[in-house]
């Protein structure tokens, strides 16, 4: 990101540009598909149900590590190069998404993944893929830490920053700091991620 | 609106903190480090000493943070509450998923006590950094212009 300091939304200096969005920091309206997708989850796991466990935690995978590196490696560098405003209206409009899509995802993947894994036997120490599933614990606990301790309060503090009368483009511009400072970290583990699941799927 | 106001009080980066965040990023990070440990064992009985170990000092380091959370002064504490009870929900639920996987898998016990505690470690640390990291740029009620620096105890 470059410099975001002087942020104003619904203005450019002085001159005025489009409403600022309201933004709405967790939207409502994905509560209920977040619903949907986590009792079909739980739902899976309680029933050891092969196919859902499947298909819950390739669409999940898939998903999380195609929006991971698209957003870090193409979206960013784009939103890095456009004017304040339109960085600004993209990321009102944007980061409430994420902060309902990727935990979904996570916990979709993660949750089929380890009961995938035990059904599979892929977690006994005597199958080849055991030593390749605990490298993916590893991964997957790195990519949490960040996730969680790390992007996930910047993301919701930027949104509520954003929906303040004055917004403090400083306060924006740090908290958008840590996006780019943890994509490339984020970026070798996805790709760790693929090397290591499609290993597990062809052993 | 147009340009910065002409009395814009000082920028929230200005004020300093403890390391709240910093230290209950680590607590999560010892966390997901037990975790690790426990799972990689699954489905047989994993050995405990190592993740208790990670376990209490990921729960102290917890301790830590919220005792110096409670400490801060002036503090937006209005919104630090709205935003902590609302991820402490999901967090709950994803914590509570994670759970019922491992009693469907017949983990009994000693390891599902650890587990669960870590779990309840879990659900508490994610709230309390994403509510910490809100709060901290907010302006406390009642309170305008310049805040004192909290970073060092009184």
């Amino acid at each position: 990101m470059t410099d975001v300091r002087n942020i104003q939304f619904g203005a450019v200096g002085t001159a005025p540009v489009a409403a600022r969005p309201t933004i709405q920091v967790v939207p409502l309206k994905g509560l209920p598909i977040v619903a949907v997708v986590v009792a079909f989850v739980i739902a899976s796991i309680a029933g050891n149900w092969l196919w859902a466990l499947t298909f819950c935690h390739v669409v999940g995978g898939g998903l999380w590590t195609a929006i991971d590196l698209f957003v870090g490696l193409i979206v960013g560098p784009i939103l890095g190069r456009l004017s304040l405003a339109a960085r600004a209206e993209f990321t009102a409009r944007f980061m409430p998404k994420m902060v309902l899509l990727m935990p979904t995802l996570v916990l979709m993947t993660l949750a089929a993944g380890f009961q995938l894994a035990l059904k599979l036997g892929n977690l006994s120490p005597a199958s080849p893929n055991h030593a390749w599933l605990v490298a993916s614990f590893c991964v997957v606990g790195v990519m949490a830490v960040i996730a969680l301790g790390v992007l996930e309060p910047a993301n919701i503090a930027v949104l509520f920053e954003m929906r303040k009368p004055n917004p403090d483009g400083a306060v924006i511009a740090r908290l958008m700091r840590r996006f780019v400072l943890t994509a490339g970290i984020t970026g070798v583990m996805q790709v760790a991620t693929l090397i290591i699941m499609t290993r597990v799927a062809t052993l | 609106m147009s340009g910065v106001p002409a009395a814009a009080p000082a920028s929230a980066l200005s004020r300093r903190f403890p390391p709240i965040a910093g230290l209950t990023t680590v607590s999560l990070g010892l966390v997901v480090v037990g975790g690790i440990l426990m799972a990689s064992y699954a489905p047989r009985r994993p050995p405990l000493g190592v993740p208790v170990a990670v376990t209490v000092v990921s729960a102290v380091l917890l301790l830590v943070s919220a005792y110096l959370t409670a400490r801060l002064r002036p503090f937006a504490w209005d919104r630090f509450f709205l935003v902590f009870r609302w991820a402490l929900l999901a967090y709950v639920i994803s914590a509570g998923m994670i759970g019922f996987a491992f009693i469907k898998d017949h983990v009994r016990g000693a390891p599902l006590a650890v587990v669960f505690v870590m779990l309840v470690i879990f659900a508490l640390d994610v709230p309390l950094i994403i509510a910490f990291t809100v709060a901290r740029y907010a302006s406390p009620v009642g309170h305008a212009g310049s805040l004192p620096d909290v970073s060092q105890p009184t």
